[in-house]
C-alpha cells in the first residue's frame, strides 16, 4: 500500500518534472506560467521553477487532502468521540526531517544554476545601462578586439502619451468599449506571431540591439533613483542603482537572430515608473557588426549644427521631440500637471530676457528636471526650446539656434 | 468579594479618552484597526478601478504610487498590527488570569498616539486629492526606498517620517506592555508551558517588535537628517549607499512580516482545538517552532533584495536560511492538521475562518518556497508573482485570521451571539473574492507583469480585469462583517451567549460571565 503510494507520487514528479522540460521551449509563451525565455539560462531557470512548482503543488494537495479528509470523515456526526492523541515524537520528527531533505533536493540545482548565472567572465560585447527617469541608456563600451566603441543612445517608451494618457474622470470612470477601442486597433496582444508588432506599452524608438551567439555582458547603473532591468525572456532582472554598478550576462542562440525581446522597468521609480520598457533586438553577428559600424560613423561626424532657416523649420523638428521627452511630464499641452510647471504663457517663456535661462534648464536640469545635456544635440535643443516659445498660445517668434546652446 | 472596594465604571467620553481598561483599550484598537481597513481598502479600490482596464483612465499615475504607498502603510501599521494590539490586550489578561494590563497607563498612550499618527499620514492624501495645487501624499512605496523617498521624495515625506516614528513608539509600548503583562501576572500554577499558545505567539511578537522597531525608527531618522541637514546616508553622491537602506529596511522589513502573522497561528492553534473538540497536537513543539521562526526571521532579511547585486556567497546563505523557514512552518501547520486529524468537528464560523485560513495561508507558505529559490526569484521579484505571495498570507492569513478570532471571542466580548445569516454570507462572499481576487495575480506575475504599474502591456488585460472584479467584491463583502459587528456590539441583538460559548471550548476567558466584566480576575484564578 505504501509503496504504491509512493511509486504514483514519484511517477507525477517524474512527469511533472519531463514536462516541464519538454515544455522548455521559447516558442510557448503561456497566458498561466513562467516563459521557458530564450537562452540556456533562462531554460535552466525554467526548469527549475517547474520542479519546485512540482514540489510544493504536490505538498499542496497532500496536506489539502487530509484537512479534506478530515472534515468530512471526523465531522461530529460521523465521529461523536473525539480520539485524546495530542502528541507522537515520531511523527513529529520525521515531517521535521523529510522537508529538510527535500529542501536539500532544491537547494543543489538552484546553486548550480545561480553560479553559472553570477559568471559574467569571457563577454564578446559590454553593454552599460543607466535607467533614469522614465527612459533607458545604452552605451556599447567594448565589442571583440575593439575597447572604445563610444556609442550610445537613449531609448524612450514609442507609445505616444495622447493614447494612454487621459485627464482624470474624461470618459467616465468605467469607459464604454473594449480595450483595443481605447488604446488603438492595430494595437494587439503581444503572441507568438505577432512579436514585432507596434505593442501597446511595450515599445520604444530606439531598441537595444545585441548579437546572436556571443556573450553580451551588461553593466546596469542608474543617475537618479533605482530602477531594475528585466526582461523575462533572459531569466534574470538586475536593479539598476546610482552609485553602483551591477553585472549580468545573456547568450542568445544563434538561431534566434532577427528576434525581438521585451521587457519593462521593475523598480518603482516614480510617477512613470510603468512607461519605460525595454525592447532588444537580436542581429546576426555580422548585421551587428554593419549595424555597430554605422552607428560609430554617425557618432564620429559630431552634431550637426547647421543653423534653421526660419522659426517654422525649427517648430517642426522640436514638435516630435517634445512630445517624446516633455509631454510626459508638462503635457501635450504645455499645461503641465502636478510639480510639472505649465509652459503656457510662463514668465520663463514668453520673457525674452530669460531664453538663457530656458537653454539652461534643458541642458542641465533643474531640481526634479533631469538634463538633457546627454540625451539631445544641440539643434535638436535649439529645436525644442524654440518650439516651446511658440506653441501652447506663447507665439514670441523667438529662434534659437543651435550654436546660441552651448554646454 | 470586588464588591468591597468597588471601581466604579467610568462613562462618557472619560470611558474612552482616559481609559486604561485592558478591555476598553482592546476595543479601541479593534475598533481603530477595523476604520483603517476601510480606508486602505478604499485606496485599494482606487489601485484595481486604474487597472481594471489598460491605459489610464481614473487617476494620474502619480497619484496611483500615493495609493500603493498609503495602502500598503495603512494596512500593515493600522489594520493588522493595530487589530492584534487589540486582541492582545482584550485576551492575554483573561487567559492568563491577570485582573489588567501591566502598564495601564502607558496602554492609553500606545493606542491614542494612534489617531494622531494616522491623520498625519491620511492628511497628506487628503491633500493630495482635494488641497489647492495637489502638493503629493508619500508615492514611493511602502518600502520607500531611498534615493526615490530621500533626494526625489515630496515635501509629505516629512508628514510620512513623523508618522512612522509614531507608530514606532506606539508599537514598541505595546510590545514592553504584552511582555511585562506576561511575565508578571500569570495566576498561580500558569507555568511557561501552560499558557496558551497565542500567548506564547504574542510574547515572541513583543520580542520582535522591540527588537526591530527601532531599526526602523534609525531609518526614517536617517532619512530625515539626509533631507534636511546635510548627511548623506543614503545618496552615493555623498559617499552613502542606497543599497544600505534596503539592508536597513527589510531588517526591520522581514522580522515585520512575522509579526504580522505569529499572533494569527496563536489565534488558530486556539480555535481549531475547540471545533475539533481535542487538545492541540504537539503544543511543545509549536512553541519551539513559533521561537525558530522568530530567530531566523533575522537572518533571512535580503531575501527581498536578491536582484540588487549581491556577493555569490551572500545570495547563497540568504537562500538556504530562508529555505530553513519552510520547515518550522510545515510543523505548524501539520500540527494544525494532526489537531483536526479523528476529532469531533462542527463548522462553526470560527472554525470556517480557521480552516480557509490554514488552507489559504499554505498557499502564501508554498509560494514563499518557490520565491527563496534565489535564481527564479529573479523571475518571480518585483512581479505581481510577489504580490499574489504576500497577498495570501496577510489577507487570507493574517487578516483572516483575526476574522475568525472576532467571530470566535465576540461572543465573549458583546454577551451576545454573532449574527449567524451575515456571518455566513460575509465568510463565503470573501472566501469566493478573496481567491478571484489575488490567485490570477500569479498567473500575471509570472508572464511578465511588474508590481506597482499604473498601466500595463495588452496581454495582462483579461486577468487584470477578473482581478478587479474580485478586488470590489471582497471590499463590498466586509460591510457584512461591519453590519454583524454593529448589530452585537450597539445593537445588542443577538442570542445571549452563555459563559463557555462554544462546547469544545477551553482556557480561562471562559470561566468568566459573557460579556466579561468590567474588572475579572481581582482575585486571581488557581491554574492546576
Amino acid at each position: 500500500m505504501q509503496s504504491t503510494l509512493f511509486h504514483r507520487a514519484a511517477t507525477l514528479l517524474t512527469t511533472l518534472m519531463l514536462s516541464g522540460v519538454a515544455a522548455a521551449d521559447w516558442t510557448e509563451r503561456s497566458d498561466l506560467n513562467l516563459r521557458p525565455g530564450v537562452t540556456a539560462v533562462s531554460q535552466d531557470v525554467y526548469d527549475l521553477h517547474m520542479i519546485i512548482l512540482g514540489i510544493v503543488t504536490l505538498i499542496g494537495v497532500l496536506v489539502f487532502a487530509l484537512i479534506m479528509w478530515s472534515v468530512f470523515a471526523h465531522r461530529k456526526e460521523k465521529n461523536p468521540v473525539p480520539a485524546k492523541f495530542h502528541e507522537n515524537v515520531v511523527l513529529e520528527v520525521v515531517w521535521t526531517v523529510i522537508p529538510f531533505f527535500i529542501l536539500i533536493g532544491m537547494a543543489i540545482p538552484a546553486t548550480r544554476v545561480l553560479i553559472n548565472m553570477e559568471d559574467t567572465s569571457d563577454s564578446a560585447l559590454t553593454v552599460k545601462v543607466t535607467g533614469s527617469q522614465w527612459r533607458w541608456h545604452y552605451e556599447y563600451l567594448a565589442y571583440e578586439d575593439d575597447n572604445d566603441i563610444n556609442v550610445g543612445f537613449f531609448s524612450d517608451l514609442a507609445t505616444p502619451p495622447e493614447v494612454w494618457q487621459r485627464p482624470i474622470l474624461s470618459g467616465g470612470l468605467f469607459p464604454v468599449g473594449s480595450y483595443q477601442e481605447r488604446v488603438g486597433q492595430e494595437r494587439v496582444p503581444l503572441t507568438r506571431d505577432n512579436e514585432d508588432v507596434f505593442n501597446y506599452m511595450i515599445e520604444v524608438d530606439n531598441r537595444l540591439v545585441i548579437p546572436a551567439g556571443q556573450k553580451v555582458r551588461f553593466l546596469i547603473t542608474a543617475d537618479d533613483v533605482i530602477h531594475s532591468f528585466w526582461v523575462p525572456d533572459f531569466g534574470w532582472k538586475k536593479d539598476a542603482i546610482p552609485g553602483f554598478v551591477n553585472e549580468a550576462w545573456t547568450l542568445v542562440p544563434e538561431e534566434q537572430a532577427g528576434r525581438i525581446f521585451r521587457g519593462q522597468c521593475a523598480e518603482l521609480c516614480g510617477r512613470l515608473h510603468a512607461f519605460m520598457p525595454i525592447e532588444v533586438e537580436v542581429k546576426s553577428q555580422e548585421d551587428f557588426a554593419e549595424w555597430l559600424a554605422e552607428q560609430q560613423a554617425a557618432a564620429a561626424d559630431g552634431p550637426d549644427m547647421t543653423p534653421f532657416a526660419s522659426v517654422d523649420e525649427a517648430m517642426e523638428m522640436g514638435k516630435p521631440i517634445y512630445d517624446r521627452a516633455c509631454a510626459m511630464c508638462h503635457g501635450a499641452q504645455g499645461q503641465g500637471q502636478g510639480m510639472f510647471p505649465s509652459f503656457q504663457q510662463s514668465a520663463l517663456m514668453v520673457d525674452a530676457d530669460r531664453k538663457q535661462e530656458n537653454i539652461d534648464i534643458l541642458l542641465r536640469g533643474r531640481g526634479a528636471m533631469p538634463a538633457f545635456r546627454a540625451q539631445l544635440s544641440p539643434k535638436e535643443i535649439a529645436a525644442v526650446v524654440t518650439y516651446q516659445r511658440n506653441a501652447f498660445g506663447n507665439e514670441t517668434g523667438d529662434l534659437i539656434q543651435p550654436d546660441d546652446v552651448q554646454n | 468579594m470586588a464588591d468591597h472596594h468597588e471601581h466604579h465604571a467610568p462613562t462618557g467620553w472619560r470611558r474612552w479618552l482616559l481609559s486604561t481598561n485592558h478591555k476598553d483599550i482592546g476595543s479601541l484598537y479593534l475598533w481603530f484597526s477595523f476604520a483603517m481597513f476601510l480606508v486602505g481598502g478604499l485606496l485599494a479600490m482606487v489601485i484595481r478601478a486604474e487597472l481594471m482596464y489598460p491605459g489610464m483612465q481614473v487617476v494620474d499615475p502619480d497619484f496611483f504610487n500615493q495609493m500603493t504607498t498609503t495602502h500598503g502603510l495603512i494596512m500593515v501599521f493600522g489594520a493588522v498590527m493595530p487589530a492584534f494590539v487589540g486582541l492582545a490586550n482584550w485576551m492575554i489578561p483573561l487567559m492568563i488570569g491577570a485582573p489588567d494590563m501591566a502598564l495601564p497607563r502607558m496602554n492609553n498612550w500606545s493606542f491614542w498616539i494612534l489617531p494622531f499618527a494616522f491623520a498625519i499620514l491620511i492628511g497628506s492624501v487628503l491633500m493630495s486629492a482635494f488641497g489647492p495645487g495637489n502638493p503629493p501624499a508619500p508615492n514611493f512605496g511602502w518600502t520607500f526606498y531611498a534615493p526615490l523617498s530621500t533626494t526625489y521624495g515630496p515635501a509629505s515625506t516629512d508628514f510620512f517620517i513623523l508618522s512612522v516614528h509614531l507608530m514606532g513608539i506606539s508599537s514598541i509600548m505595546g510590545a514592553i506592555n504584552v511582555i511585562v503583562t506576561v511575565m508578571n501576572m500569570r495566576a498561580p500554577g500558569m507555568t511557561m508551558m501552560k499558557m496558551p499558545l497565542f500567548v506564547w505567539t504574542w510574547l515572541i511578537t513583543a520580542f520582535l517588535l522591540i527588537a526591530v522597531m527601532p531599526v526602523l525608527a534609525g531609518a526614517v531618522t536617517m532619512m530625515l537628517t539626509d533631507r534636511h541637514f546635510g548627511t548623506s546616508f543614503f545618496d552615493a553622491a555623498g559617499g552613502g549607499d542606497p543599497v544600505l537602506f534596503q539592508h536597513i529596511f527589510w531588517f526591520f522589513g522581514h522580522p515585520e512580516v512575522y509579526i504580522m502573522i505569529l499572533p494569527a497561528f496563536g489565534v488558530v492553534s486556539a480555535i481549531i482545538p475547540t471545533f475539533a473538540r481535542k487538545p492541540l497536537f504537539g503544543y511543545a513543539s509549536m512553541v519551539y517552532a513559533t521561537a525558530s521562526i522568530a530567530l531566523l526571521s533575522f537572518v533571512v532579511w535580503a531575501h527581498h533584495m536578491f536582484t540588487v547585486g549581491m556577493p555569490l556567497a551572500g545570495m547563497l546563505f540568504f537562500m538556504y536560511m530562508t529555505m530553513l523557514i519552510s520547515v518550522p512552518t510545515g510543523v505548524k501547520v501539520f500540527n494544525w492538521v494532526a489537531t483536526m486529524w479523528r476529532g469531533s468537528l462542527t463548522f462553526e464560523l470560527p472554525m470556517k475562518w480557521a480552516i480557509a485560513f490554514v488552507i489559504l495561508f499554505t498557499i502564501g507558505g508554498l509560494s514563499g518556497l518557490m520565491l527563496s529559490i534565489t535564481p527564479v526569484d529573479f523571475q518571480y521579484h518585483d512581479s505581481y508573482f510577489v504580490v499574489a505571495h504576500f497577498h495570501y498570507v496577510l489577507v487570507s492569513g493574517a487578516i483572516f485570521s483575526m476574522f475568525a478570532a472576532v467571530y470566535y471571542w465576540l461572543p465573549k466580548w458583546t454577551g451576545v451571539m454573532y449574527d449567524k445569516f451575515w456571518g455566513e454570507v460575509h465568510f463565503w462572499s470573501s472566501l469566493i473574492s478573496v481567491n478571484l481576487l489575488f490567485f490570477p495575480m500569479h498567473f500575471v506575475g509570472l508572464a511578465g507583469m511588474p508590481r506597482r504599474y499604473a498601466d500595463y502591456a495588452l496581454q495582462f488585460a483579461d486577468y487584470n480585469w477578473w482581478i478587479s472584479i474580485g478586488a470590489f467584491w471582497f471590499g463590498i463583502s466586509q460591510l457584512f462583517l461591519l453590519w454583524v459587528l454593529i448589530k452585537a456590539c450597539f445593537l445588542k441583538k443577538g442570542e445571549k451567549a452563555t459563559d463557555e460559548v462554544w462546547e469544545g471550548a477551553d482556557g480561562l476567558e471562559w470561566t468568566v460571565p459573557s460579556p466579561a466584566p468590567f474588572h475579572t480576575f481581582d482575585t486571581p484564578p488557581v491554574v492546576k
